[in-house]
């Protein structure tokens, strides 16, 4: 979202070159799906953060 | 005379040692006394190198020996001052090597609560010299987070509210339990841990740190300094939610915001997803219309470069529109293609391939327009590349 807003107030340059814009805007439309797509989501969903003994991280679902 | 004798101490041939003595004394001190409260006024308190306090316990006339050993003063939050009206938990005793009687503190509250505000000063003033309750560290809060760590125990309330908050507010949004002890003795150091692995991790968007109310000594892990320090220190945006409404915790202090209670804390954090639907539906029209005006004043100028720029971004906004409707009907709503796609028409030669050129048109040719509602098959009458003549488009274009 912050990064559609940004490349609005870019496109918004009137210096800007075409193709910059053109990149710019499919950026923002591709942003602009993942977006969209996201607030879809109808149910929070709860995690827990694990380490294993590696350090390395996993997230499991938590059921309360 | 034989029974006098056999008492130890009743004649000097049974005289008793100074060790025997004391010994004997402090037995029937410790088994007098349970452990109890004292009050009385502190006086020529000394912290020792070893860690061991020494002060007196004064009141009228009378004045007592007291000791609060290192490894027993953990539940003191800070030690008393001289002239401090307090009251100490401990147990009477006698110090042999001295020949005194020693009262043997554990636990100490001072009246108006002094020693906990000594204490939360003295930390308070450590980090202030470090510059870690610098208001110019506080960092400005993601406006829209997608994933949200939370450190706090896992079967308190604080998560439920967070959780509750979360999916009234927006439900996209994912919350991730950090877990750690939030009171007793390990406390401290469980949430120092889970800060580290926060940092660690690097997945979070935002920290939530804090637990429901309780009382002062439960929440007492928030003042801790060692979790401040990791607090101060964390990568990611952090809140406090500590649950009590009245006393800042050192943990408020240095967190970028502080929130009376967890569910406080996501309100502040969570935001409204039928507002970021909004927003999003705003941003959508913005960019398009901005690539519309975009392409239009690239139109209207009549260098070759530019026509054939503004071509291929037409082929390309009709690529990306086909991609999007296939995405589904909401999506297409959200699209700046929806508006966009007002005014193009495509031509496509009878292979089916798209006309990009003047060149291959030659009257006669016959071709096919792409319009948004359906296809048209047309001729052409004329064909004029650019530069021949500027008073006639080369065939039935574009352009609405």
């Amino acid at each position: 979202m912050e990064r559609i807003e940004a490349i609005a107030s870019r496109l918004e340059d009137e210096e800007l070159d075409l193709d910059t814009a053109l990149a710019l805007f499919e950026e923002g439309v591709a942003e602009l799906r993942a977006a969209s797509a996201f607030l879809t989501q109808a149910e929070t969903r709860l995690k827990q953060l694990n380490e294993d003994a590696d350090g390395l991280f996993r997230i499991d679902d938590l059921r309360d | 005379m034989y029974v006098e004798e056999s008492i130890p101490g009743a004649t000097p041939g049974s005289a008793v040692s100074v060790m025997a003595l004391t010994a004997t004394a402090r037995d029937v001190l410790e088994g007098a006394f349970m452990p109890l409260w004292v009050r009385g006024e502190v006086s020529d308190f000394k912290a020792h190198r070893n860690g061991h306090w020494y002060f007196c316990l004064r009141g009228e006339d009378a004045q007592l020996k007291c000791v609060a050993w290192s490894r027993e003063r953990r539940r003191i939050p800070a030690p008393p001052d001289d002239g401090m009206q307090v009251v100490a938990l401990g147990r009477l005793t006698v110090y042999p090597a001295r020949g005194e009687m020693q009262f043997s503190v554990t636990r100490m509250e001072a009246e108006g609560d002094g020693l906990w505000r000594k204490a939360l000063e003295l930390t308070r003033a450590r980090l202030q010299a470090d510059g870690l309750l610098d208001p110019s560290r506080k960092r400005v809060l993601p406006r829209y987070p997608r994933r949200i760590a939370v450190i706090t125990s896992r079967d308190g309330a604080a998560l439920r509210d967070i959780y509750a908050v979360a999916q009234r507010r927006c439900p996209s949004v994912e919350i991730v339990l950090v877990p750690a002890a939030v009171q007793g003795d390990s406390a401290p150091e469980s949430l120092c841990f889970a800060l580290d692995q926060v940092a660690r991790w690097g997945d979070a968007d935002l920290v939530i740190i804090g637990r429901g109310g309780g009382a002062r000594e439960d929440l007492w892990a928030f003042n801790d300094e060692r979790v401040a320090r990791a607090l101060a220190t964390c990568p990611v945006p952090t809140i406090s939610a500590v649950g009590h409404e009245i006393d800042m915790s050192i943990c408020d202090l240095v967190a970028d915001l502080r929130a009376p209670t967890p569910s406080a804390a996501a309100e502040a954090a969570v935001p409204v997803q039928s507002e970021l639907r909004e927003r999003l539906r705003m941003s959508a029209e913005t960019l398009s219309a901005l690539a519309a005006e975009r392409l239009a004043s690239a139109r209207t100028r009549t260098d070759d470069r530019y026509r054939g720029l503004v071509l291929g971004a037409a082929r390309r906004v009709e690529r990306r529109r086909l991609q999007l409707e296939s995405s589904g009907r909401r999506l297409h709503a959200l699209s700046p293609l929806a508006t966009l796609d007002r005014g193009y028409a495509i031509l496509r030669a009878v292979d089916g391939r798209t006309v990009r050129s003047i060149d291959g048109l030659h009257p006669g040719t016959r071709v096919e327009v792409v319009l948004r509602d359906g296809t048209a098959a047309a001729t052409v009458d004329r064909a004029v590349p650019n530069g021949q003549s500027t008073s006639a488009p080369a065939v039935a274009g574009t352009e609405s």
